[in-house]
């Protein structure tokens, strides 16, 4: 295996073993804890009122359009990340920094310019 | 280059070093979290003039010790019609990255579990993760509170996310590294602390790191006057637990970036590093107890809207300003 893997393994196999740690907190409570379920306890916990309508319903389309823009600069972000940590050498180079700079500005406008329109068309009012 | 030395390397088997590690940051963790929950009690109770927890324990302090051992021995209730798979997980789900991102931290020089160049990257994703796990938890309830305060966690977490990441961002820039290690290193080197040059990023910061925390003034997801407890409202036991944990966890890891970030980390006079470190992190949690118990909560359209007509096209400026400014030094 290639060792620059090695420290991202070390990650994976920390995780792996908190899941089995969490795990074991869980099957600790199932069996220390008691079991008597009834049918109170099994409904869905609307401050006590009997439940008077399936839980899962419409909801409103601005949640969808705040998942469809958190993409947009999720990925510019993904772009800006790399830009970042290298910004400081690119700057040495005389030749280049007008690219790293200018280009970035670039890039950066043209996703302004859809945050403004999406504010323009009301994206972001929710009522 | 050698990498530099770890807690890993020090140990001759890697696997050993890892698990001991792990073993060694949940420890840390957890005494932290049951320390910030009496912490977070008391400072409400003196806000409110109340007296807080007293009874277990000196001042009350084994309260939360005593709260972890009861919901051990809680029935662990799953109520009719939950989508198992989703509502079994959803827990270890939230409570798993927050410990590996946990892990990624100096909390002094050499004093780091996993040394990674993509540190601060990571710390993110992981914490992206754990949205993941919230609405797993918020569909797979069967329930409208928590689905409703899944939707509205997940919506306010992705959104404070950008701005978060962005601020962070424009320290990047200025240290041309994302290594946590090595961004507390040239804070020591330089003598000057990133907050010093990034006053506003580093506000935008901690307002959006309250956001991502979901806590006052932007606790909308579990505002207990209209959503019982939001996404974890079905959870018992040891579940809820988790998520609790996970929750204060959380609270203190965006502590420790802004301190990574901005405060210089472990670094500072006399001291030894990992006490400058906890200090500067408790300075930060206090902050934030501060303002859940003295800001009145925000409304919904009103708390998205100033994250994306304020936050982020002020985090967005930052950042270019940053690097128009470092171009013509």
């Amino acid at each position: 295996m290639d060792p620059n893997y090695a420290p991202y393994v070390s990650v994976l196999a920390c995780s792996i073993f908190v899941l089995g740690l969490g795990a074991v907190i869980l099957i600790l409570n199932y069996m220390l804890g008691p079991r008597r379920p009834t049918r109170e306890k099994g409904i869905p916990y609307e401050s006590g009122d009997e439940p008077h309508s399936k839980p899962r319903q419409r909801f409103s389309v601005k949640f969808y359009m705040t998942a469809i823009l958190f993409l947009v600069f999720d990925l510019e972000v993904v772009f800006i990340y790399p830009w970042a940590s290298k910004y400081s050498d690119w700057l040495k180079d005389d030749a280049f920094a007008g690219i790293a700079f200018g280009g970035m500005m670039v890039f950066v406008a043209v996703l302004t310019l859809g945050l403004v329109y999406e504010w323009k068309r009301g994206a972001m009012e929710w009522e | 280059m050698s990498p530099p030395e770890t807690l890993v390397d020090k140990l001759d088997s890697p696997w050993l070093g890892v698990v001991l590690g792990v073993a060694a940051v949940l420890g840390m963790l957890t005494v932290n979290v049951l320390f910030l929950v009496w912490l977070e009690r008391k400072v409400s109770a003196w806000i409110q003039r109340r007296m807080g927890p007293t009874e277990v324990g000196p001042f009350g302090l084994f309260q939360t010790l005593a709260d972890m051992l009861k919901l051990l021995s809680k029935q662990l209730i799953t109520p009719r019609h939950v989508d198992k798979p989703l509502y079994h997980l959803a827990p270890l789900v939230v409570f798993v990255p927050v410990v590996a991102a946990a892990s990624l931290f100096p909390f002094s020089a050499g004093l780091v579990l996993q040394d990674l160049d993509i540190g601060l990257v990571l710390v993110f994703a992981f914490g992206g993760l754990a949205f993941v796990g919230i609405f797993m938890a918020g569909w797979g309830s069967n329930n409208k509170y928590a689905l409703l305060g899944a939707m509205r966690s997940v919506a306010q977490n992705i959104s404070y996310e950008i701005p978060l990441i962005l601020a962070s961002l424009s320290v990047v820039l200025m240290s041309g590294t994302m290594n946590l290690a090595k961004i507390t290193a040239l804070q020591s080197e330089r003598g000057y602390w990133f907050i010093v040059l990034q006053p506003v990023a580093a506000v935008i910061y901690f307002i959006a790191a309250l956001a991502e925390t979901n806590r006052a003034p932007f606790d909308i997801p579990e505002a207990e006057s209209e959503l019982v407890a939001g996404f974890h409202t079905e959870y018992s036991g040891m579940r809820f637990a988790l998520f609790f944990f996970a929750e204060y966890s959380n609270v203190f890891i965006v502590s420790m970036v802004a301190t990574v970030l901005f405060l210089g980390g472990w670094s500072g006079p006399l001291l030894p590093g990992p006490v400058w470190f906890f200090l500067k992190v408790y300075a930060l949690v206090g902050l934030t107890m501060w303002v859940r118990w003295t800001f009145p909560r925000l409304r919904f359209d009103q708390l998205m809207s100033f994250c994306w007509v304020v936050l982020t096209p002020l985090a967005i400026l930052n950042l270019l300003i940053t690097a128009f400014v470092a171009r013509l030094v």
